[in-house]
């Protein structure tokens, strides 16, 4: 079984209108959303959902105020300035976490000579398993604020990996998470190629050296293509040039259309539609070879 | 007054907005980079890299002559960074967050931190600008952290604008936790709308005064505008759909200085942030 995972450095670039595409052109494709954080590919494949499960992801510090007696350890013990001061109405001094930067490390709740602070599972999110007119598709939903989104992608992807190798199908296509930190790194286990959809800009050049580099550091097969390529041609040699010297194979190139935008406004995927563009796409989903 | 600028989704302009507002502004500020794994800001605004400081997280090195293997440290650990499944304690370094626990239930004292490099913050002078990257290194997973040092490098006295990475989790919150304003960028388009919903649930669940930019106007519908209207969301400005501003953007240049015509835009944007930072709220 193969798996491509498609990935941009910086989002925006394309990612998911292209990860859409090849959903479509695939024979007998599983679709992972990896994207968790803005999942986005739903808006295009129209997922009839299945199941649901919720996503609990480690602990939240919660200090029960009748026990506390304001003496602040668990301020003092907490590295990631989550706990907050506060005055009781009779001027007394409390505590109080903020959930939103409570990390869940239990430092608080283990050092508390009250034993004042409980430490309940929390509700990070949650991720579906759907059908879509491509195949079966994994999808998942981070709620807001909420941390381990590395944890979410690893879900998507096992569960992708499971109904692949259960209904036999041969390969798995993942929209992946944009920037080079925990969630990317999460997506590419596992993965037979990595393609990075990129754009003819300076900040395209520079994001594509580092997932290049991400995707080296991890010994990953990686192919690179330029969306929009004849916004900037001279850009487009140069990052072609970079890629091919740092060991990515060059998949192509993606003209910029219009019609990209008026696919997504229809809910179709690019390749669905007579866009100019479709044959660019297309020549990309036959050089990976997947 | 510190103003924060994110979006739901990557790549519907946070840094072109960042880098040409921080100019328009006309005055004396620090714009500080916080999308440490994709930091972009200085391609944009050159100036020699004049200081750079080297970000690290403590984690737990164990002392093998002293760990008796009793697993107290892997019982505490919430993420599975250290582990002593009946033999010397493991640490797995990438894993950690630097909590500190581990080396303070550990019966034994065989436990103490050391610094581990995780990126870099670099300062450097644009004109007027202050600009603050965070870098983080390739391979390190943990970007609120060095988030946390860019931030700590701010100037309480001087304006600041902070460019948050994409997306609506934990780098990002760790970003405007605690700025005055937040522009939320977006595009007139199905994941635009989508994306920003995400991120007004965010910025109102954080309490933060906020409004929108549309970029690419044109590219789309009115979606993101009815939505707007409907939910009371002030659009501060609308930039159009102009290849002639991706072809900008793509090299490098600042939109004020290549396409004069649309200076006046953020210009009145600035003016606007002002006058909701002095008090004229949301
Ligand atoms: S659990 Fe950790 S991060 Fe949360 S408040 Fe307690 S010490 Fe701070
Ligand atoms: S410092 Fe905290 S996160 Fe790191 S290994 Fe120790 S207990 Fe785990």
């Amino acid at each position: 079984m193969k798996k491509l995972v498609v990935i941009s450095g910086k989002g925006g670039t394309g990612k998911t209108s292209v990860a859409a595409s090849f959903a479509v052109l695939a024979e007998r494709p599983v679709i992972a959303d990896c994207d968790v954080d803005a999942a986005d590919l739903h808006l295009v494949l129209a997922p009839r959902i299945r199941e649901r499960h919720d996503f609990t992801s480690g602990h939240q510090a919660v200090i029960r105020q009748q026990d506390c007696n304001g003496c602040g350890t668990c301020s003092e013990v907490c590295r990631f300035e989550a706990v907050e001061k506060k005055n009781r109405e009779n001027g007394a001094v409390t505590y109080v976490i903020d959930p939103v930067a409570c990390e869940g490390c239990g430092v608080c709740v283990r050092f508390c000579p009250q034993r004042a602070i409980d430490f309940p599972e929390s509700l990070c999110g949650e991720w579906m398993v759907s059908e879509t007119r491509c195949g079966p598709m994994v999808h998942a939903r981070l709620g807001i604020a909420a941390e381990n989104s590395g944890k979410l992608v690893s879900i998507v992807r096992r569960e992708a990996r499971r109904i692949a190798e259960a209904e036999n199908r041969s390969v798995i296509i993942v929209d992946g998470p944009p920037g080079i930190g925990c969630p990317v790194i999460a997506s590419l286990t596992g993965a037979t190629l990595v393609l990075v959809v990129t754009e003819p800009t300076v900040s395209g050049e520079h994001d594509l050296e580092r997932v290049l580099a991400l995707a080296r550091h991890f010994n990953m097969p990686a192919a690179v293509c330029v969306n929009k390529w004849d916004i900037n041609p001279e850009m487009t040699e140069r990052i072609e040039n970079m890629a091919g010297s740092s060991g990515a194979k060059i998949a192509g190139r993606i003209r910029y259309d219009r019609a990209v935008t008026a696919a997504q406004m229809q809910e179709r995927a690019v390749v669905e539609t007579k866009a100019p563009c479709v044959q660019d796409i297309q020549h990309i989903w036959k050089q990976l070879g997947l | 007054m510190i103003l924060a600028i994110a979006s739901g989704k990557g790549g519907t302009g946070k840094t072109t907005l960042a880098v040409n507002l921080a100019h328009a502004f006309g005055r004396p500020l620090q714009l500080l980079d916080c999308d440490v794994e994709e930091p972009n800001g200085q391609l944009f605004l050159p100036g020699d890299a004049l200081v750079e400081e080297i970000v690290t997280i403590p984690v737990p090195q164990v002392d093998e002559s002293l760990c008796d293997s009793c697993g107290e440290c892997g019982r505490f650990c919430a993420y599975h960074a250290i582990v002593s499944f009946g033999a010397k304690a493991l640490v797995f370094a990438e894993m950690c967050h630097g909590c500190g626990g581990c080396a303070k239930v550990c019966p034994q004292k065989a436990i103490r931190e050391i610094p581990k490099r995780i990126g870099v913050v670099e300062k450097r002078k644009s004109g007027d600008i202050v600009l603050l990257t965070g870098r983080l290194d390739v391979g390190q997973a943990m970007a609120p952290p060095l988030i946390r040092a860019v931030k700590e490098c701010l100037n309480q006295n001087m304006p600041a604008i902070l460019d948050a990475p994409p997306g609506t989790s934990c780098p990002v919150i760790v970003t405007i936790r605690g700025a005055d304003f937040v522009l939320l960028v977006t595009e007139p388009t199905p994941f635009g709308l989508h994306d920003l919903k995400l991120a007004v649930d965010m910025v109102r669940e954080l309490r933060i005064p906020f409004g929108v930019v549309v970029n690419r106007v044109g590219s789309g519908d009115d979606r993101v505008h009815v939505y707007c209207r409907r939910e009371n969301v002030p659009i501060l400005a609308e930039i159009p759909d102009d290849r002639r501003i991706a072809e900008a953007y793509s090299r490098g240049n600042l939109i004020v200085e290549a396409l004069p015509e649309y200076r006046d835009l953020f210009a009145d944007l600035a003016k606007k942030l002002l006058k909701a930072g002095n008090g004229g709220g949301g």
